[in-house]
């Protein structure tokens, strides 16, 4: 792999750039792998990398329907922060929080990881309890969460509409200063990179038609548009079509699928510091680096793969930024798109073993999945390549659905991913 | 005529008025009518604006919403500045403020063009590859760099000051576009009863025909005809022109998002008017008609001001009366630009050559312009121009190479044909096809019910665009089910302009390390896409993120078909198989503020107020928000802070008798035959053997065993239940019963109806209720024997008929009096009058939530939180063990929700107790444990109990149950609180008061 670096730039710089490699091979595929990961997303990706990183597994293909990370990973709003309620969550989302830390430096690939802060607002007495809840817990934890007064939110953001005429004033919010974002699309790129390096095929416009099982019951390999390929074990991270791809495989999961929209205004200078979100009124907003507010809220309501959604949405998502800051009212709304996003009931993932064995599935990220992908993938890739979970994934199973032990933090907290 | 630019306008004779206006501080006239393009260009402006990266100087390269150089902030304060409006779109008017952007000290000299000399070191790209060491300083030095030298304009520091609203429009045929093909299809469509909608994003409609001089339609100037057109139309009642309106986004089943500027060009709007209308339009059918965007070629230095597209250069001159040079170099590769050549020759502007891309070139066009004298080169191109703050030459050779030539210039008009906007059409999900002939993506099948007419569809011609925009017009209506009338004929004598097209880079290879722009804005050049290639981002998406061509605020309309024709020619790939990025809304930027409409401040959410919120509000009470309601949340006196307040209300309710309005809960009428077995099915409790006149207290869960909702409801007759819910709950529950109901038992006779509005409930509780109630009750015995605690009554109360619910939330005697709502103040004022000789105190929700909490009843949302069974609330006893299912029952069986190490719902006392806990707070075994510290718990509820002189506190602990005695940590940032795990009833736990 070619080093990137300030000096390796400033040498092409002087040679026309002539000398950059390609960032990823494009492979033809085998005729087998050792594992197939199903789905080039960013935790498909950091999976793959993890594997041939750290779990000695080279001999890995990733498997993508178009353009790697074109899925949830290059549409989400690249919120990171790892402040969950409960002892699970808050154990896989701080464990991707420590590798986006270093996530730069390890791909060699700046994946523009920004701890600029998220805060959460309290709008009603409710919120107010609810956050409290998860700043103790989160103490406990080892994860910072602080409670700011009203007067220190707009210290932190000054253009929230603090004491203002909000018909839900701001009550106070919950701070995180080591979340933020990261540049999505970078991620996925520096996965691919750093995990073609070490062997992993990464092959685009393959789209997995079937998975194919020996009379025993295991996997044995997949039909893709590219011709089948063997393999033992087979990974499934193919949000927004998980239900569809492990149907291949006569496994019903307990998703749904609901578009969830985002948006983007034109670029103007900085003025907004840190990521702000508001689930009573539903919207959260960032800065990004080029300037743009990036912005989302809740999903549709209704169950789709199509990936776009309801002006109504959009609607409400900007009568809620607007509330928070009205200087926003004049800017304009550059790009909306959607993506699909799969829940399951309690909100939390399922990354785990299946019914069927050979075959793993990593999914039910909701509205949150971005955040997790470097901890998703680590995971992920342990539990493939010891064919059993990690401790920290181990309460994120099929089977949690069917015995209870769910671990609901939207329900908790009316909080939304 | 202002300005040393100024020419006539076409050929109509007009006096148009001065306009003063100041850009960057200076002041210039314009014209009535004018752009803040056309005006500047006026007055020989033609440097607006620096790019996104190098900071290079910028001029207008269009004269419409396209434009990617332009962009200016408007306003003369900050409560009405926008900022990053499109010169070419501003229409200017006395006293307008604009400014350029992205430029420090000045327009002129900018320290930002520091990045163009390092430009050899910031291809596409270089920021993934650098500023990684050391690890934290990219949030402490490399980002805020970047990000101060990012961005376009300023935000406004101050809220926006206008208003906006939205509508809701129905019609059968909307009609995107009002340029030839948009007239036409409104003229025919519009014959018919079909009520039609025709928008166009510009001031003037008519479109292209505003620039046409040379063709005709019925006898008439082109621009004549499109004014007696819409002069028809206007007259007609079933048409509603709509200019100033962009059609920004298509949404599914032919509803369209329509952006109407009303106040942005006038100097003083009506206070009256909102700034924007944002149009939610459902269509039964839909006439796409907008038109076509020319591509401006990609040569070397291809972005100096004053390079421009040939077609604005006519709209300049043929439309606004302004040249934009005197000295014109044309590099084409169709016809059109010699059309555009020659209206600038009329106008007064020197043609100094036409260079043409094409090998052979013949014509109408090209033998006019020979015809006039002006030089025509065929196969060659510019290779090159010259001029910092405006263009000064064009380097000019034969496309191949070979020696060049500099020819003096003050203007370069550029064109590379046109590619159509097929934007809504694929928003609305149609199939786009690749023309090879026209070097563009035209529609293919549609999906929805619509239709592609004219330039959009990829017709140039002026007959053939007049004649789809009829032909669609009249199938638009006659589907929508309004046959046309008639039809009419066109007589247009129009002279082809071709179709041909160029798509990619024109440079020669020889040209490799020079750069050319493809995306002006975002600063894209050729050889960026084809780095990028060269990197492996084959994707035209991964071109587009990894360069970011096309994701300027323009969105790729001028760069995206020549990224995709540099992608093509790099990587060998027919440039169909290359791929396209998705169409996406709005077409233009919009307004933030035209999608949140009216919806602020008080009018963001309904506020609901209970028929008693204004007698609160007289008697000083604070409120909460409670869901869409306001709560009475305390009644302070004068002096008292929350706590005081409190404290008061708790003790005057537990001493004799306090008053609350309970009207937010919500309310449900359950009646039917099956009524008894429909609740038997949605709660856990059993009901069919509840007698009427009887009140029980219902648990209700989510198909997965945990609290949904829970409330009191009364039998009123076998076939009728009284339902109430918490006050959050009620739509949810609704929804939830009427879903059961209507997909999982349509066979059940039951209907429910919500009656929340139709109560007002008043709670009278304390040991002196029954005495302030029995005089103004009519018709019920209030006595103990007669209702007992969880009866309901009917009779009257102060003449106002009543339910009566002998109940109680406080665990004191106590009765809830629902009244129909119009009654509700009045009869609460009777009861407070009559508990006056008591000292009646009102109370709200915080003493509400004291009082129950001294009880240890529960609130949903408070100690349950989704996570909650029955059984863990120790609601155990709500659970019907012996019914044959309700919702939930299979899930409370579940492994995890019968373990015994549950977290179960108790009562804590702090060892120290004035030490209030904090709610939220967790509770562990050992506090002194190294971090992670295993939590048990959590207080779910925690008051200070003026009835029990010390704090309480409700906590969920696992195994809690089995914990009485226990003293428990819940360690706090400064320090560790030690409290003792008891019965979540901490108050007369046998419940003497409440059957008194």
């Amino acid at each position: 792999m070619q080093k990137f670096s300030a000096l390796s730039l400033l040498r092409a710089g002087l040679t026309g750039h002539a000398g950059w490699q390609r960032q990823w091979r494009s492979p033809e595929p085998k005729s087998g792998y050792d594992v197939i990961i199903v789905g080039g997303g960013g935790h498909g990706l950091a999976t793959a990398y993890y594997l041939a990183s750290r779990y000695g597994v080279k001999n890995v293909a990733v498997l993508e329907k178009g353009w790697i990370g074109g899925g949830n990973t290059g549409r989400n709003t690249t919120i990171i922060r790892s402040n969950y309620l409960f002892d699970e969550s808050a154990g896989i989302y701080e464990h991707a929080l420590k590798l986006w830390e270093g996530l730069s430096q390890e791909l060699n690939y700046n994946v523009m990881y920004s701890p600029r802060g998220v805060l959460m607002l309290a709008h009603n007495i409710h919120d107010v309890q609810s956050f409290k809840r998860h700043v103790h817990a989160n103490r406990l934890n080892g994860i910072d969460n602080e409670w700011l007064s009203p007067e220190e939110c707009k210290e932190f953001c000054p253009p929230l509409n603090v004491g203002g005429s909000m018909r839900y004033p701001i009550l106070g919010g919950a701070l995180q200063r080591r979340g933020g974002t990261a540049r999505h699309d970078a991620v996925a790129w520096g996965y691919a990179r750093a995990a073609d390096a070490l062997g992993v095929d990464i092959i685009e416009n393959c789209e997995v038609t079937g998975i194919r099982r020996a009379p025993t019951g295991e996997v044995v390999g997949v039909d893709t548009t590219r011709g089948s390929i063997n393999a033992k074990r087979i990974g499934v991270v193919a949000a927004g079509n998980t239900s569809t791809v492990m149907n291949m495989a006569g496994v019903r999961l307990p998703l749904e699928s609901f578009p969830l929209q985002a948006l983007v205004s034109e670029p103007v200078k900085p003025i907004f510091p840190c990521v702000v979100m508001s689930n009573t009124i539903h919207a959260y907003i960032s800065q990004s680096d080029k300037g743009e507010m990036v912005i989302g809220a809740g999903t549709d309501v209704y169950t789709s793969y199509t990936q776009r959604g309801g002006l109504h949405i959009v609607n409400h998502t900007l009568d809620a930024i607007c509330e928070l800051v009205p200087a926003f009212r004049r800017l304009r709304m550059l790009r909306n798109w959607g993506g699909i996003v799969d829940v399951t009931p309690d909100r939390s993932p399922i990354v785990a073993k299946t019914p069927v064995s050979g075959l793993y599935v990593n999914c039910g990220w909701g509205t949150g999945g971005f955040k997790a992908t470097p901890g998703s993938g680590e995971v992920f890739a342990s539990t493939i390549a010891k064919d059993e979970p990690n401790k920290i994934n181990a309460p994120f199973t099929i089977e949690r659905f069917r015995d209870g032990a769910v671990i609901d933090e939207a329900a908790a907290a009316a909080v939304a991913h | 005529m202002t300005g040393t630019y100024r020419v006539r306008r076409g050929d109509v004779a007009e006096s148009r008025n001065a306009v003063h206006f100041t850009f960057d501080g200076k002041s210039y006239q314009g014209l009535a009518g004018d752009t803040l393009a056309s005006a500047l260009i006026a007055n020989g402006v033609h440097l607006v604006g620096r790019s996104f990266k190098y900071h290079r100087p910028r001029g207008f390269v269009s004269a419409g919403s396209e434009e990617p150089n332009a962009l200016v902030g408007v306003g003369a304060t900050q409560s009405r500045y926008t900022p990053n409006l499109l010169a070419t779109q501003v229409e200017i008017y006395d006293g307008l403020v604009a400014e350029s952007q992205n430029r420090w000290p000045s327009l002129e000299t900018d320290a930002g063009f520091l990045n163009e000399y390092f430009s050899a070191f910031l291809p596409a790209g270089f920021y993934y590859k650098t500023f990684m060491w050391p690890r934290t300083a990219w949030k402490k030095l490399y980002e805020p760099v970047i990000r101060r030298m990012a961005g376009l304009g300023k935000a406004p520091a101050e809220p926006d000051a206008d208003r906006y609203t939205q509508v809701f429009a129905h019609c059968d045929v909307l009609i995107v576009g009002a340029g030839p093909a948009g007239l036409a299809a409104a003229l025919e469509a519009s014959n018919s009863d079909a009520t039609v909608i025709l928008c166009d994003e510009q001031a003037e409609m008519g479109g292209s025909l505003l620039s046409d001089r040379s063709a005709s339609i019925d006898g008439m100037q082109a621009a004549d005809w499109a004014r007696a057109a819409l002069d028809e139309l206007r007259k007609r009642p079933n048409v509603k022109l709509m200019s100033r309106t962009t059609a920004f986004g298509w949404y599914p089943h032919n509803f369209v998002g329509l952006n109407e500027r009303v106040t942005d060009h006038l100097s003083n709007p009506a206070t009256n008017q909102p700034r924007e209308r944002l149009w939610q339009v459902r269509a039964k059918e839909v006439v796409l008609a907008a038109g076509a965007i020319e591509r401006p070629l990609v040569f070397t230095d291809n972005d100096r001001p004053g390079i421009m597209l040939a077609g604005a250069a006519r709209t300049y001159v043929n439309r606004y009366g302004v040249v934009p040079g005197k000295q014109v170099v044309v590099f084409t590769a169709c016809d059109s630009a010699y059309r555009a050549a020659l209206d600038l020759k009329a106008a007064g502007a020197r043609i100094q050559v036409i260079v043409d891309l094409r090998k052979s070139v013949s014509g109408y066009w090209v033998d006019k312009a020979r015809a006039e004298g002006i030089k025509v080169r065929s196969d060659s191109i510019v290779r090159g121009t010259s001029g910092w703050l405006r263009v000064k030459s064009a380097q000019i050779s034969n496309a191949q190479g070979g020696d060049a030539e500099t020819v003096a210039c003050d203007l370069i008009l550029m064109s590379g044909g046109f590619t159509p906007s097929v934007h809504l059409f694929s928003q609305s999900r149609g199939k786009l096809s690749y023309s090879e002939e026209l070097r563009a993506y035209v529609p293919g099948e549609s999906v929805e019910r619509e239709r592609s007419v004219g330039a959009c569809k990829g017709l140039f011609a002026l007959e053939s665009v007049i004649e789809s925009g009829a032909k669609g017009g009249r199938d638009a209506a006659a589907k929508a089910g309004f046959p046309p009338h008639g039809e009419r004929s066109y007589a247009v004598s129009a002279q082809s302009v071709g179709a041909d097209a160029f798509i990619g880079s024109v440079m020669t290879d020889h040209q490799a390390e020079k750069r050319a722009w493809v995306d002006f804005q975002n600063d894209v050049t050729a050889k960026d896409v084809r780095l990028a290639t060269r990197e492996g981002f084959r994707s035209i998406e991964h071109v587009k993120r990894y360069t970011t061509t096309g994701m300027a605020t323009d969105q790729g309309k001028l760069s995206n078909m020549n990224a995709l024709g540099v992608v093509s020619k790099q990587i060998d790939v027919a440039v169909p198989k290359v791929g396209l990025t998705t169409f996406r809304p709005p077409y233009t930027p919009t307004t933030f503020g035209s999608f949140a409409g009216q919806s602020r401040g008080d009018l963001f959410d309904p506020v609901r107020k209970t028929s008693i919120h204004a007698w609160a509000e007289a008697q000083g009470a604070r409120f909460e928000d409670v869901g869409v309601w306001k709560r009475a949340w305390y009644f302070p006196q004068v002096g008292e802070d929350m706590h005081a307040a409190v404290a008061r209300e708790c003790k005057a309710t537990r001493e004799s008798v306090g008053i609350f309005d309970a009207s937010t809960l919500g309310k449900i009428e359950i009646v039917g035959k099956d009524a008894a077995e429909f609740m038997n099915r949605m709660y856990t409790n059993a009901w069919t053997k509840l007698e009427p006149g009887r009140l029980r207290y219902g648990v209700m869960l989510r198909e997965d065993g945990f609290i949904m909702d829970d409330g009191v409801v009364g039998r009123m007759a076998t076939d009728r239940f009284h339902v109430t819910t918490t006050t959050g709950g009620a739509a949810r529950v609704l929804s939830m019963m009427e879903d059961y109901l209507q997909t999982e038992w349509p066979d059940l006779e039951v209907w429910l109806t919500s009656t929340t509005e139709q109560w007002s409930v008043i709670a009278l509780q304390g040991p002196n209720a029954r005495k302030v109630l029995e005089p103004l009750v009519d018709g019920i015995d209030l006595s103990a024997d007669a209702m007992p605690h969880m009866s309901v009554r009917e009779g009257r109360i102060c003449g106002v008929p009543t339910r009566l619910f002998r109940v109680s939330f406080t665990g004191e005697l106590g009765f809830e009096v629902n009244v129909p709502a119009g009654y509700g103040r009045a009869v609460w004022e009777a009861i407070f009058a009559a508990g006056k000789p008591y000292g009646i105190t009102p109370y709200g929700t915080e003493t509400m939530h004291v009082l129950r909490a001294e009880k240890g009843y529960i609130i949903v949302g408070q100690e349950t939180d989704g996570t909650v069974t029955p059984d863990d609330a120790g609601l155990g006893w709500a659970v019907g063990k012996a019914k044959r299912d309700f919702v939930g029952k299979r899930s409370l069986s579940r492994p995890a929700l019968v373990r015994e190490d549950r977290k179960q719902l108790v009562g804590l006392l702090t060892t120290d107790p004035k030490v209030v806990l904090e709610e939220g707070a967790q509770i562990v075994l050992d506090p002194t444990h190294p971090i992670p510290v295993p939590m048990i718990g959590h207080i779910t509820s925690s008051y200070w109990s003026a009835t029990l002189n010390r704090s309480i506190a409700l906590a969920l602990v696992r195994g809690g149950r089995s914990r009485m005695g226990e003293e428990l940590s819940i360690p706090m940032p400064d320090g560790v609180i030690k409290a003792k795990v008891v019965d979540s009833i901490l108050f007369d736990p046998k419940g003497e008061r409440l059957n008194a």
